[in-house]
């Protein structure tokens, strides 16, 4: 091979900046998502009090056809009471001022998983955000 | 191979009941929806069949029309835009020549013609806006509101060139940073999609009155016209009343009584 060692430190560089971002970005890149559920609001409740509208597996997996039933619900049907399937117990139906008057951290909370899995949802183009202090 | 008759039948049979099966094994595995009947109707709530507003135009100064308007406008997060190309508005000052522009009084005095009345979106019986929307994003709700689903609506105001009273607003462009006070407990809207008055929906869920109504002194009466017990109709059928555009068939829900009587002030 004419020029071998030539070829060979090329393809080390190619390599090394092919795979620079990977070593810049070290554990961040991969880390799994971690919600926060640690707002004063939600700290503030006795902990028996601690829950979700419906259990915590189950808003993980569906929490968004559960925010587009509410939606029709509330909008569409003028239903706004909503009983729990877990508990029995009943909520206003209504993102602002039920999901998150206790998730008031939206950055930690929605925004978390939603960068992680590259969604978009649009809902805070018109619904407000809490306000959230910065750290 | 030749299938006899009965044992067709019986595979037929068989497979007929394996379908079914199936179906119902998918509704089961089909966990999209929570329950339907998990959802109520707040106990709060009023209820009536087709709300309406008569409108005393004698109780109307610019200081009562200015309360109502700010009073919506506050609560509903309606941006103020001055240029009236691009002003959103969902309940606003007309005057008698403009929002009754049918009546042709020829001899009627200038101070009349000129007079401002409050204006707001009809909640027609016949709405024309809700026949046109491509998406079912305005509608007319069982109590006879006209509604806006925002989520739906793409913004293509074929609405705005149906409603012949103006009532529909176009977003040019964000109304975010123009609300002088934003409420938390009520959303904004977003560029590119139309607005206008949802006659409260979101308070008469929970059992009060439109907020144009509470901050009128009076001078705004709400209710239900097809309860014939009710103050609207109380009013409406001891007084002369007129509504806007009448020849048109829309069928509008807002009355007007006392227009153009000389307690005006």
């Amino acid at each position: 091979m004419y020029d071998g060692w030539k070829i060979i430190i090329g393809i080390v560089i190619f390599l090394g900046l092919l795979t620079v971002p990977f070593f810049f970005a070290g554990e961040k890149a991969t880390a799994k998502p971690d919600p926060k559920l640690d707002t004063p609001e939600i700290m503030k409740l006795p902990e028996a009090e601690r829950k979700c509208v419906e259990s915590k597996d189950y808003m993980k997996r569906e929490h968004m056809k559960v925010l587009n039933d509410w939606r029709d619900w509330a909008v569409r049907d003028g239903n706004t009471i909503y009983t729990s399937a877990a508990t029995g117990e009943q909520y206003d139906i209504s993102l602002q001022n039920t999901c998150m008057k206790c998730h008031s951290n939206k950055k930690e909370f929605c925004d978390e998983c939603h960068n992680y899995t590259a969604v978009n949802p649009y809902c805070w183009d018109c619904h407000i955000e809490p306000k959230e202090e910065e750290i | 191979m030749r299938i006899k008759r009965r044992e067709f039948l019986k595979t037929a049979g068989g497979a007929a009941l394996l379908g079914f099966g199936g179906i119902s094994a998918f509704k089961v595995l089909e966990r999209g929806r929570a329950e339907a009947s998990a959802v109520l109707r707040d106990p709060k709530a009023l209820t009536g069949k087709r709300w309406g507003i008569v409108v005393d135009v004698s109780k109307l100064n610019v200081e009562t029309m200015k309360k109502c308007m700010d009073a919506c406008h506050r609560e509903h997060n309606v941006p103020f835009i001055e240029n009236p190309k691009e002003e959103i508005k969902w309940i606003w000052k007309e005057t008698f020549e403009h929002s009754f522009p049918e009546t042709e009084d020829k001899y009627l005095a200038e101070e009349i013609k000129h007079m401002p009345l409050l204006v707001l979106c009809n909640h027609c019986d016949n709405p024309p806006c809700v026949r046109v929307c491509p998406t079912k994003a305005t509608f007319k709700r069982k109590d006879g509101i006209v509604m806006m689903d925002m989520h739906r609506c793409i913004g293509c105001r074929f609405c705005m060139a149906a409603c012949p009273y103006g009532a529909r607003s176009f977003n040019w462009r964000d109304p975010r940073p123009l609300i002088k006070e934003e409420n938390k407990e009520f959303p904004t809207r977003m560029k590119g999609v139309v607005e206008k008055c949802t006659l409260c929906y979101e308070r008469l869920d929970k059992g009060r009155e439109p907020a144009c109504v509470e901050a009128s002194d009076g001078a705004l009466v709400f209710g239900d016209l097809e309860d014939p017990n009710s103050e609207v109709r109380k009013i409406l059928g001891s007084r002369y009343s007129i509504r806007r555009k009448p020849e048109l068939g829309t069928l509008p829900s807002v009355y007007y009584i006392n227009v153009g009587g000389i307690e005006y002030a």
